[in-house]
């Protein structure tokens, strides 16, 4: 059988060489003449000419817009052009590649059927760069190392090695190891346990009287890791006040340990809040509220923090398809996503990058693309985000995937009988993700890219939207009991979970391979995407199985729920892990972790050094990354499929203005009933103050869902932690105050908590010995609902001649302020969330619901004058604010505060709606396009111009 | 009787139940049937009086957008779906579904394709290189294509797509578009003046401003941009500013009227 190679040439425009040198221009690579990307394809068969002439013409080019040629590989090959170089990029063996997939099943469709198999591959043509220039182009920007290989010249194909299946077992001695053996062993494999818990594995093995097989080990490592196990957030948390010798005492008094953070802070808030409508909080993959009488909807945010930052494409791409399935873990169908990614400065130079760290620019625009891939095609609205750059995230970008679902009620089922069977749906299994888990629970060093390589995948969006497909056809059909997605830790976690009551028996023999070759404990523990579990009646097999095929859905049968109380797993019938499950679930010890609370900056400096060009200050505040427009990206995710996308992400008579939160109508929900949409994180706040930065950020979260329309009694929220090394006291110190803050805030607006996730371990040590620590990171998720979508207000400025007014209590400070940021640090505080502010929510929702309301925004980063600014953009009218405005009324930021536009007519029943509240008249809408305060007046043209400075 | 809408779902379909919205809305009876049941006979093409080639990403646009689908289509159900359009039923392919009808070669004129084998008509990639999402406002042009003829109003609707640039190859009298009424539909500009591939307003560099083409008979219409998800006035993006919204509906209901009369 010979190889053949296809290289496939555009002979119109080529818009993705354009893209690539582009791309490389940004990354400074000046002396670049010209770049052409050309796609690669290798297939080995029997082929006739003619075979050929037919794969060219009717599968690898558009004989419009391309050219190709192909030869064997065995022949000569020529270097293109003389004058450039030639650098050839494939896929690692073990990563997924479809495209070649389909190339097999398409040629078998034309009838070619001497197709054997087919790779993929990349062709850059470079001309202007010397070697040097070619390797460090080629490293920056055309490959990357952790899923492709590149050579100048001629690459070799690879398609999946064809061995025999290894059914190999190892045994771990454990019972007689050391202290220090048991710490060794831990690290030799990657676990991330510590001492307590090895101990804990040791006397396992003793009362069992046995050694523990690879595979018994493995699944008790990804079982109590710190992603599947959250052991920071279950910890007893030993309380240190004294900092340095010398006691302040820190905002309350608290007990002298913690039982639990989670227990404490987060779930006793949502029981205290005790809200009717909330389903299910904490207990499943997603937390479920009431829609209607009909529906429910659930909520999910994920983070995927530690892959992207190795491969960000891939690292977004599965993080999206990740959380997509814990809401398919819930029975529900997918209708929106939110992204709230941060990055790193985009113009550092290469110079100051930690050694092994991607360049942020290549990071942000690989994650990017990574979200709007899976988004885009599995066909879910990309509805809501946030993106913010700090240098804290240089080494270490935040990327938090939100998915929502909605499901008929009652439909749901999560109680597995015994003697239902173990099936796996969806994607086949490779070495894909291998501990994944147990990696995004580790510290990351310089040769985390290399060794965790294996930890990071492309996703598959079309195999996911057959999930999709079949698992919401089988939930009315009643095919299942229940339902799980394979997540990290893969079947170990998934069967493991729906077994950990009643036990199952399960053979991975059973399980479809991607390849051949792999151990047992690799089979069980791969991370492969787009899988979910069932638990499935014997007699409804044939049923599910028939969608399956409809929907070309792969089913594979593990083996059954036994009633029996034990995990047991076999390869090829003989027993390869058998373990107790009240041990594996319940057996990992309560870790200790100490805590120092330092007592938080509280002065007011009251007043400012300099006086300033608030003008100036403005335009400047429009043009930082955190505040300046983010349309560029928004425009790659698809906004608008499922057609229920009632106020955008952008908006305004020119879209091009953010919006505070969206609402969505879901598709084939009766009445025009409504959910709402909006995010709150703030690490500038973060960095300062933990307890308040979380206070805040529900209240930001919340009062961007109450500006477009929410319900402010019907808003549930999602925290997602992202922080550093729990084993460092100061860092545990922020952490316990922002839990401590989540419950207060929670408590406050009556909002609970339904859901949840903790990154931690997010710290780069750095070549250079340095810690890279990210900025304490906390996201805060809004899930409102409107009764009327109709009622929905947008934020930009509607018809000249309405008034202006300032709701909520204007509290200005500059501690964290972005004013700060552009201007110098001010020595202040950051801002307190007010009591009095969910009575203003109040207000504002009535006065919505009466439609006195013609447009709302609150104030956030960079203040009043920065949530002006926008709303004369968004409704290209002028705004003429009468009241004197201070440099401290203009930029400081608060919180519970928006502006609110109003029609002259409604003026007297508005103020009646926020009678004994604070709120003030500002100023009139005008049609003249000018922003105009004190003696200071910008054209809004200008305003538009600053405000979509490149980020 | 309400004519039976027959929605194509092939594998990464993905915008059908928006369309299947549109159709209900316009009096259809609309059904999304996965491929493999026609496949499998269970269900029948000549059962049907309208057929939907609705958008998304079929086979994840792996060696080019719809490209796999129309080997689908010419594969498996080229005579169903010949009968289809000679029987002068109503057929349209939005997004996804344009780029499979060209590439399988049913538009721009399924007997040219007979004679010429490979089609010289395609939906390349975006000329700003990009998938890209936003509205744009549509000019129904063609008299001859039953989807469009004696549409007044101007079209607002989101496009949502990376391949979308409809070009030709340099032999390929594009003259004989306009002389056969086959431009349905045009990018243009708010005031509907012709974008004359300007950007935005030609949000893909489209040759001729071309959004959308029929066959010469009138019956088959591609288009790019999605009317279906312009059908309810809160979907407009300046619905809170008093825009009259539901542009997109006209479309479908020119459709369903005619699907009545064959």
């Amino acid at each position: 059988m010979s190889i053949y190679r296809f290289v496939v040439r555009f002979t119109h425009l080529d818009p993705r060489s354009m893209g690539y040198f582009s791309d490389a221009q940004a990354l400074g690579f000046h002396n670049l003449k010209r770049i052409k990307c050309q796609d690669l394809y290798f297939i080995e068969g029997q082929l006739s000419q003619d075979d050929l002439q037919q794969l060219t013409l009717k599968l690898l080019t558009d004989p419009v817009t391309q050219s190709a040629s192909w030869m064997e590989t065995s022949a000569d090959l020529t270097q293109g052009e003389s004058d450039s170089v030639i650098v050839e990029v494939a896929l690692r063996p073990g990563v997924t590649d479809p495209v070649a997939a389909e190339i097999i099943r398409a040629a078998h469709e034309l009838g070619i059927n001497g197709v054997h198999r087919a790779a993929t591959g990349l062709r850059f043509q470079v001309e202007g760069l010397n070697v040097d220039g070619i390797i460090q182009l080629a490293k920056q920007l055309l490959v990357n190392n952790v899923v492709q290989r590149w050579t100048m010249g001629n690459i070799e194909p690879s398609f999946p090695e064809e061995v025999e299946s290894s059914g190999t077992i190892e045994t771990i001695a454990i019972r007689n190891l050391t202290d220090d053996e048991l710490l060794a062993l831990s690290k030799d494999r990657r676990a991330a346990l510590d001492l307590a818990e090895m101990k804990a594995i040791q006397n396992y093995c003793v009362k069992e009287k046995r050694d523990l097989t690879d595979i018994e080990f493995e699944t008790i490592a990804q079982t109590w890791s710190e992603h599947c196990g959250h052991k920071t957030f279950k910890a007893k948390v030993v309380i240190n006040n004294l900092v340095n010798g010398n006691y302040q005492s820190p905002i309350t008094n608290y007990p002298s340990s913690i039982d639990s953070l989670l227990k404490t802070y987060l779930k006793s808030a949502t029981d205290k809040i005790n809200a009717p409508w909330v389903r299910s909080a904490f207990v499943d993959n997603a937390g479920i509220l009431d829609f209607d009488d009909e529906f429910e909807v659930s909520f999910k945010v994920e983070t995927h923090n530690h892959p992207s930052a190795i491969e960000p494409f891939g690292g977004a791409n599965t993080g999206v398809g990740g959380v997509i399935r814990d809401v398919l873990g819930v029975s529900a169908k997918p209708i929106a996503n939110t992204d709230v990614l941060c990055f790193g400065n985009q113009n550092i130079s290469f110079e100051q990058l930690p050694e092994g760290v991607l360049h942020p620019k290549r990071i942000m625009s690989g994650v990017v693309a990574g979200v709007q891939d899976y988004g885009n095609k599995i066909g879910i609205p990309t509805v809501n985000g946030a993106i913010l750059f700090d240098e804290g995230y240089t080494a270490n970008p935040l990327v938090f995937c939100g998915c929502v679902g909605i499901a008929p009620k009652g439909k749901h089922k999560k109680n597995p009988q015994a003697g239902d069977r173990v099936i796996v749906l969806g994607g086949r299994t490779g070495r894909d993700g291998l501990r994944g888990a147990t990696f995004s629970s580790m510290t990351m060093d310089a040769q985390t890219g290399e060794v965790a390589g294996a930890s990071v995948q492309i996703g598959d969006p079309i195999t996911e939207k057959g999930l999709i497909d079949v698992i919401t056809r089988a939930r009315d059909l009643g095919l299942y009991n229940d339902v799980t997605d394979c997540g990290a830790g893969g079947l170990s976690s998934a069967v493991g979970e729906m077994a950990s009551k009643i036990g199952a028996d399960v053979d991975l023999r059973n399980v479809k391979l991607k390849y051949a070759g792999l151990a047992p404990w690799e089979i069980w523990l791969s991370e492969a995407q787009e899988r979910m579990t069932l638990a499935v009646a014997p007699e409804k097999l044939s049923a599910l199985q028939e969608l399956c095929d409809t929907f070309d859905t792969e089913l594979t049968d593990m083996g059954s729920f036994t009633g029996e109380r034990r995990l047991v797993v076999r390869y090829d019938g003989s027993i390869v892990l058998d373990l107790d499950n009240e041990f594996l679930h319940e057996g990992i010890p309560q870790r200790q972790l100490k805590a120092v609370i330092k007592n938080q900056l509280s002065v007011d400096s009251g007043q400012l050094a300099a006086k300033v060009n608030v003008k100036e200050v403005l335009l400047k505040l429009l043009t930082h990354p955190n505040i300046a427009s983010k349309a560029s990206v928004i425009h790659l995710y698809d906004h608008e499929i499922q057609g229920g996308t009632v106020v955008k992400p952008l908006t305004g008579i020119q879209a091009d203005a953010p919006s505070d939160a969206a609402v969505i109508k879901p598709i084939g929900t009766r009445g025009m009933k409504g959910i709402v949409l909006s995010n709150g994180i703030n690490p500038e706040y973060g960095k300062r103050d933990a307890y308040r930065m979380s206070m805040a950020v529900i209240d930001e979260a919340i009062r961007n869902a109450v500006a477009v329309g929410a319900d402010p009694e019907r808003i549930a929220i999602l925290d997602n932690f992202c922080w550093g090394d729990p084993l460092r006291p100061d860092t545990m110190g922020t952490l316990v105050e922002a839990c401590r803050g989540c419950h207060d805030g929670a408590m406050l607006f009556g909002a609970p908590f339904i859901s949840g996730k903790d990154s931690l371990n997010n710290e780069y040590l750095g070549a250079d010995g340095q810690r890279h620590a990210i900025p304490p990171t906390l996201l805060i998720s809004a899930l409102g609902m409107i009764d009327d979508v109709t009622k929905s207000v947008t934020m930009d400025l509607k018809e000249a001649g309405n008034e202006i007014y300032l709701v909520g209590k204007f509290e200005p400070v500059f501690g964290g302020s972005h004013f700060g940021l552009v201007m110098g640090e001010i020595n202040e505080s950051i801002p307190e969330v007010h009591e009095i502010t969910p009575k203003v929510y109040k207000a504002l929702h009535k006065a919505i619901n009466a439609g006195l309301i013609r447009s709302a925004h609150d104030l956030s980063e960079g203040g009043l004058a920065v949530a002006a600014a926008e709303m004369c953009i968004g409704g290209r009218l002028g705004l003429e604010l009468t009241q004197r405005l201070s440099t401290r009324d203009l930029f400081g930021e608060t919180t519970g505060c928006l502006l609110v536009e109003v029609k002259l007519e409604n003026l007297i029943q508005f103020e009646a709606t926020f009678k004994d509240l604070p709120y003030k008249k500002l100023g009139q809408v005008t049609s003249a396009p000018t922003l105009k305060f004190n003696d200071t007046s910008i054209q809004v043209g200008e305003l538009v111009k600053f405000f979509n400075t490149p980020i | 009787m309400k004519p039976q809408a027959l929605i194509l779902q092939a594998r990464g379909t993905n915008r059908d139940y928006d369309v299947a919205e549109a159709l209900t809305l316009a009096g259809a009876e609309s059904q999304p049937v996965p491929l493999n049941e026609l496949r499998a006979g269970k269900k029948q093409f000549a059962d049907y009086q309208m057929l939907v080639v609705a958008g998304g990403f079929s086979y994840a646009d792996a060696l080019g957008a719809g490209k796999l689908l129309a080997l689908d289509l010419n594969s498996y159900f080229n005579e169903e779906i010949s009968k289809f359009v000679e029987s002068g039923k109503p057929v349209i392919g939005i997004c996804n579904g344009f780029q499979a009808l060209v590439k399988s070669g049913i538009l721009p004129d399924s007997n040219w394709r007979l004679v010429n084998g490979n089609s010289s008509t395609t939906l390349t990639f975006n000329i700003q290189g990009h998938f890209e999402c936003r509205w744009v406002t549509i000019k129904p042009v063609s008299q001859k294509c039953i989807w469009t003829k004696e549409l007044s109003e101007l079209i607002e609707c989101p496009i949502a797509h990376g391949e979308g640039n409809f070009q030709v190859s340099e032999n390929f009298p594009l003259v004989s578009f306009q002389n056969e009424d086959q431009v349905a539909l045009t990018y243009a500009r708010a005031d509907g003046s012709p974008a004359n591939g300007e950007y935005p307003f030609n949000p893909n560099g489209s040759v001729l401003d071309i959004a959308g083409i029929c066959n010469p008979q009138g019956n088959v219409l591609g288009l790019m941009p999605h009317p279906e998800n312009h059908i309810h006035s809160f979907q407009h993006p300046n619905w809170t500013r008093g825009a009259k919204g539901h542009s997109g509906l006209a479309l479908f209901q020119n459709g369903v009227i005619y699907a009545r009369e064959v």
